[in-house]
């Protein structure tokens, strides 16, 4: 595709009596609103016709795996909250279960209860704000993302009374969790559930229905379920392409193999099915929380082998991975048995699903990729790192 | 029909509008500074350095060790210890600095500090006008007394105060026990 900025060619079609349009390049950001953070996109336009699209980004970079590289393990465990800083507790337990893999701990029946709590909480919190972020990005000024941010809230509570940090929680260590559940925690979090299914409905009779939501997304930025494959596309993205692919079921990583939820595939892989599927995966989560509520066991929160809050592994490399709400997070490790690892790499979802955003948007206008950037649901913390 | 899905949703901003004159959960935001949210009691914002009694120096529980400077991911510690006119190092630190610019309040200090002296506050509003000169705490401002620590947060100072005191009492029986032991050879020792 002839992607320069091809003005002569236009003007000698014109002076030939065609109607052409000059082709303009416009750099959508990195300081613009819908971007999520500090993205560019190096979009050229044709008419309102995107022709070709660049995503520029390294704006947010903060040198993450080369800093892992310098502080002990136990060190890195506050850095993964800054990744992706809406949900920093799947972060959180992406590393500790590789390192937990790479030094032979195993977290107790209690903190693993735990784990999944703080992680389907987590991804309540990320998909209600995509939505939020998304009906945003379609000119819904305000209204539904501060309903979601209403909600969002109420878990961010729950996090802060239990790690002490709204956001960046910091809370799991490798062989359990930082501390023990405070008193009534689990009466709040059946509360928040509670309300949660009714803010649903709420949410869905919001949004979902509206004439001007489907048409803005019904049939936008389609993403073919092979090229999603081989683009490595993870999470809901990949799902909404009517791919069956979910880390909880595949590995059966933690405790997941308990719990009896179904996963939400789309069929166009369109924004909209982008949009549904993350609905539908909360009202998952909320099963799946209710059940975790239900079973959690009394008992210690950590390993009994894990003596001190850091480890030292021996030499020896190793791929963790689970399911965040944004795809597919890996963390690879090479450890050197120094008091921190030699290589340290993540494979971030935000970065990869982005991967595909021009594929998507061709063809379509300036307002679509709006839509499209929205429905990916990236991070720039980690896109960045 | 089309616009029905609209007024649908014109439905639920309508409930919503009119719900937050009179229904509590609706009331979501508070007047900030005049009233405040009370923070929960794991609350953490910054570190302090915890001093037993009256005395800020003597009764400084920091050892200056320096596992916290080690341990410290953003590196915010700077610790020297303090030697006396020989030159022998003594169990205080000389320096202890905190860069709150620098800290991202993960309180991995607290957790990796052996002797309980390092714990989290829960003071937030801590802007200043000079970056370098008033956001880098020394000893003197990052003392405070374990009573105030008792004050911010009572449980997990409770349950430090009992371990600790279960210690002492656990070295002073060790103590007792090997004076005991060591009377008991001495008295032996000249038959």
């Amino acid at each position: 595709m002839d992607t320069s900025f091809s003005s002569q060619k236009e003007i000698d079609a014109r002076e030939r009596g065609g109607l052409g349009t000059e082709r303009l390049e416009v750099a959508f950001g990195p300081h613009h609103p819908s971007t999520h953070g500090v993205f560019r996109m190096d979009v050229v336009l044709e008419g309102e016709k995107i022709v070709s699209l660049k995503p520029v980004f390294g704006y947010l970079h903060r040198n993450h795996e080369k800093i892992g590289e310098s502080v002990s393990y136990l060190g890195i465990i506050p850095y993964t909250d800054r990744l992706d800083y809406l949900c920093s507790p799947t972060s959180n337990w992406g590393f500790v279960l590789a390192c937990e893999k790479l030094a032979g701990l195993e977290a107790p029946e209690r903190a693993q209860y735990i784990r999944v709590i703080l992680a389907e909480l987590t991804r309540l919190v990320n998909h209600t704000c995509l939505a939020g972020f998304l009906a945003q990005d379609l000119g819904a000024m305000g209204t539904p993302l501060m309903y979601a941010f209403r909600e969002r809230e109420n878990i961010l509570d729950l996090f802060e009374s239990l790690t002490g940090a709204r956001m960046m929680v910091n809370y799991f260590r490798f062989g359990g969790c930082r501390c023990d559940l405070p008193e009534g925690w689990l009466q709040g979090v059946s509360r928040v559930l509670d309300a949660y299914s009714k803010f649903l409905d709420e949410f869905e009779a919001l949004l979902t229905g509206n004439e001007i939501l489907l048409q803005r997304t019904q049939g936008v930025g389609v993403l073919k379920a092979d090229l999603a494959i081989n683009a490595g596309i993870t999470g809901p993205c990949l799902r909404a392409s009517g791919v069956n692919y979910d880390l909880r079921k595949v590995d059966a990583y933690g405790i997941y193999s308990r719990f009896p939820f179904r996963v939400p595939i789309g069929e166009h892989g369109d924004c909209f099915d982008r949009y549904m599927v993350r609905i539908l995966e909360m009202r998952e989560s909320i099963g799946i929380l209710r059940q975790a509520v239900r079973e959690i066991p009394a008992g210690p929160i950590m390993d009994a082998k894990a003596k001190t809050r850091s480890i030292r592994p021996k030499a020896g490399e190793v791929y963790g991975r689970i399911e965040s709400p944004k795809g597919e997070l890996g963390f690879y490790l090479i450890a050197d048995g120094s008091p921190s690892p030699y290589r340290y790499r993540i494979r971030p979802p935000s970065f990869i699903n982005l991967t595909v955003l021009e594929e998507m948007c061709l063809g379509l206008t300036v307002a679509d990729a709006v839509a499209i950037l929205g429905s990916i649901d990236i991070v720039l913390g980690e896109v960045d790192r | 029909m089309l616009g029905t899905g609209i007024i649908r949703g014109l439905v639920v901003t309508a409930r919503n509008f009119l719900g937050s004159f009179y229904d509590r959960r609706r009331f979501v935001t508070v007047f900030y500074p005049e009233q405040k949210v009370e923070m929960p009691e794991r609350f953490r914002s910054f570190p302090f350095l915890v001093y037993d009694g009256e005395d800020a120096v003597r009764g400084l529980r920091c050892v200056a060790c320096k596992i916290c400077e080690k341990n410290c991911p953003p590196q915010c510690i700077y610790i020297v210890q303090q030697r006396d006119e020989k030159g022998k190092p003594l169990k205080h630190p000389a320096v202890f600095d905190l860069d709150i610019s620098v800290c991202m309040s993960c309180g991995i200090c607290v957790e990796v500090c052996p002797f309980d002296s390092i714990k989290m506050d829960k003071v937030f509003e801590v802007a200043e006008s000079a970056r370098f000169e008033k956001l880098l705490f020394g000893k003197a401002a990052l003392s405070k007394s374990n009573a105030y620590y008792r004050s911010v947060s009572p449980a997990d100072a409770g349950e430090t105060d009992a371990r600790l005191e279960e210690e002492k009492k656990a070295a002073a029986a060790k103590a007792q026990a090997a004076a005991q032991k060591k009377s008991a050879a001495q008295a032996q020792e000249p038959q």
